[in-house]
């Protein structure tokens, strides 16, 4: 039974895996842009929450309404006054931008939050659980469990139902071709990271009630969420959410064997799937 | 005139006056325990590690197209291994410090034939997960001190020289030497033919793989020795520091964001850059470092302005208006009746 509880809370923390790696996904997938800076908007968005909650009074989920516009925000001007400029054929400037990115958020954070742990404090959501075939879910993991699936749902849907999941897919394609066809790359793409910090807002304050923060812990999210892309595939979202089960699941029933191993034998079980499927365990076929 | 007055050269005078200067400097910088404070040794000993990484990060990014943000992972791996050699295996230090690069060439193999799957910026990331499953492995050793750490135990401290003055002097020596060797060792191996091969990789991967370059191999040669000699220069940084952590061994801060601004700042791909680069970056910790988490944000704000307005770095602005290029690397056809300058 209790091995049956940790893969239980280990899907349900992959739950918030794949959102912190739903975003990553979702611009790779539209502008093959891989934003090392990713981990460090999470912990941006989790401050962004704690700013908001403690001069406001207000819930951490009712600050969502404050710091997803405000995050998609930062995500419309940061890739149309930065990284568009960095896109193009050679690897470099994007990954060295988003790397001095991350150094900035990283800094900037440490010095107007300090480096104190910080949480968001969610009054009884913390604590509730129910009980289910003799296992105790928390209400929370269920909740963000819950609004994974959705996130991912509706980016799925984004994609393949609207008017700008076609331009997604064009531009992705091929840029210039869509462009010939009168879709602006440079908004589509602002729209793409508009959507992509949209999601991270939503990890950044699942992230903040669930565990405490503080400005340094934005590298670790950033692999966490990478290893789900992988793992799942690339360009895949529901792999995406499959990827951050595994490893949520591989943490869980790792610091069940010891408690010192549950980051590490995460890695592990990226590092095999790795080894045994490099492309993920769900490619898209034109991957 | 005929086609038989035109002849290729390689030097010229500028690297020439380069060498003999390079070579004075060399002279006065191994002189410097008899001119130089201690404070003044520790730093230089300093700049001369950073340079030895900047130069091997050069090489493997700049040359090799392999991005790496987790070069940290061989840094730490080269300190714990002269940590663990010393202390459990009784090796003499510098003995310690070559085993360590040996250690670290046959780790790196597996890991290249693992991350190698990876492409690109995923490359680079995952790089970052092989330096933090070191990090929490060598965390998990409680031999070496675990999370905490350890120091090294003064007999061994003592075993390199037993004088102060001359330990510090040893260990300034050593940095000067292992920056002297790398610099010399990505030279000698970009004139080489599987450094032609690289650079002809660097410039169109798919042309390179196209005239039969094996692109494959070549990135995994300069992958494992770049991991090697960083493990080198991992084990000489840690004893100087004489205490290691897990937290300050793997680093991505320190043994990696430090080490891309050097390089991007000075001029990637080439081998002026890193060393331009370090001189500038040691020149702005020195006059900023008081201010903190400011410094390094105007680091980032730095390096950031520096790729997009200047992506060939400092050396990259000199050389578009000289045409200089102080290690000669390539070759260059002179015309008859102009003499051999520039």
């Amino acid at each position: 039974m209790d091995w049956l509880n940790a893969v239980v809370q280990g899907t349900l923390l992959g739950g918030l895996y794949a959102l912190f790696a739903a975003g990553l996904s979702l611009i790779f997938g539209v502008m093959r842009l891989v934003n090392i800076g990713h981990g460090d908007l999470i912990v941006l968005a989790a401050y962004l929450g704690l700013t908001v909650t403690t001069a406001t009074g207000m819930h951490p989920l009712f600050a969502l309404i404050v710091v997803v516009p405000t995050m998609a925000v930062i995500g419309y001007v940061l890739q149309r006054g930065l990284l568009n400029q960095t896109l193009g054929d050679d690897l470099l400037p994007p990954l060295l931008v988003t790397f001095g990115l991350s150094v900035i958020l990283q800094n900037g954070l440490l010095e107007i939050y300090s480096a104190d742990p910080q949480k968001l404090e969610a009054g009884a959501l913390e604590t509730a659980s129910f009980a289910v075939g003799g296992l105790n879910l928390g209400v929370l993991p269920v909740l963000t469990f819950a609004v994974a699936v959705a996130v991912i749902w509706g980016l799925q849907w984004t994609f393949y139902h609207t008017a700008l999941g076609r331009a997604f897919r064009a531009v992705s394609d091929n840029q210039d071709i869509a462009q010939l066809m009168g879709l602006n790359r440079r908004h589509i793409f602002g729209v793409a990271m508009a959507l992509a910090l949209g999601v991270t807002a939503i990890a950044g304050i699942l992230l903040g009630i669930r565990t405490s923060f503080d400005p340094s812990i934005g590298g670790g999210r950033l692999i966490f969420g990478f290893e789900a892309v992988i793992i799942g595939g690339l360009g895949n979202l529901w792999g995406t959410l499959a990827g951050g089960v595994i490893l949520g699941v591989a943490q869980t029933v790792g610091a069940k064997i010891d408690p010192g191993w549950q980051v590490l034998s995460g890695h592990i079980a990226f590092l095999i799937i790795l080894a045994i499927r490099p492309n993920g365990l769900f490619p898209r076929i034109s991957a | 005139m005929t086609l038989q007055d035109y002849h290729v050269t390689r030097s010229s005078n500028a690297a020439r006056v380069a060498a003999i200067l390079g070579a004075l400097a060399l002279v006065i910088l191994v002189a410097a325990p008899w001119w130089a404070g201690r404070a003044d040794m520790r730093l230089m000993g300093e700049l001369f590690l950073y340079l030895a990484l900047a130069s091997l990060w050069n090489l493997m990014a700049g040359y090799a197209g392999l991005v790496s943000v987790g070069q940290q992972a061989f840094v730490g791996f080269g300190g714990y291994m002269l940590f663990a050699l010393t202390m459990f295996a009784g090796l003499h230090p510098i003995a310690a410090i070559v085993c360590a690069g040996v250690l670290g060439a046959l780790v790196s193999i597996p890991v290249a034939v693992l991350i190698f799957r990876l492409r690109g910026a995923y490359f680079a990331i995952g790089t970052w997960v092989i330096a933090e499953v070191f990090r929490l492995g060598f965390a998990q050793i409680s031999s070496l001190g675990g999370g905490s750490g350890s120091s090294l135990p003064v007999a061994i401290v003592k075993s390199l020289a037993s004088k102060r003055a001359m330990r510090e002097s040893l260990s300034y020596w050593l940095a000067l030497g292992a920056a002297v060797i790398v610099v010399t060792a990505v030279y000698l191996f970009l004139r080489s033919r599987k450094g032609l091969a690289l650079t002809a990789i660097r410039d169109n991967e798919l042309a390179a793989g196209s005239l039969g370059i094996d692109i494959w191999r070549t990135k995994f040669i300069v992958y494992v020795v770049t991991s090697a000699l960083t493990a080198m220069i991992g084990a000489l940084i840690f004893l100087q520091k004489l205490r290691i952590s897990p937290d300050a061994a793997f680093s991505v801060n320190d043994w990696t964001a430090f080490v891309i601004f050097i390089v991007v700042i000075g001029g990637i791909g080439t081998i002026e850059g890193p060393i331009i680069g370090t001189l500038v970056f040691f020149a702005l910790r020195e006059t900023l470092a008081d201010l903190g988490t400011i410094y390094l944000i105007v680091l980032g704000v730095v390096a950031i302005v520096m790729m997009l307005k200047a992506p060939k770095g400092i050396w990259g602005l000199i050389r578009s208006r000289f045409d200089l290029q102080l290690f000669p690397l390539g070759y260059r056809v002179i015309a008859p009746g102009k003499s051999d300058k520039s």
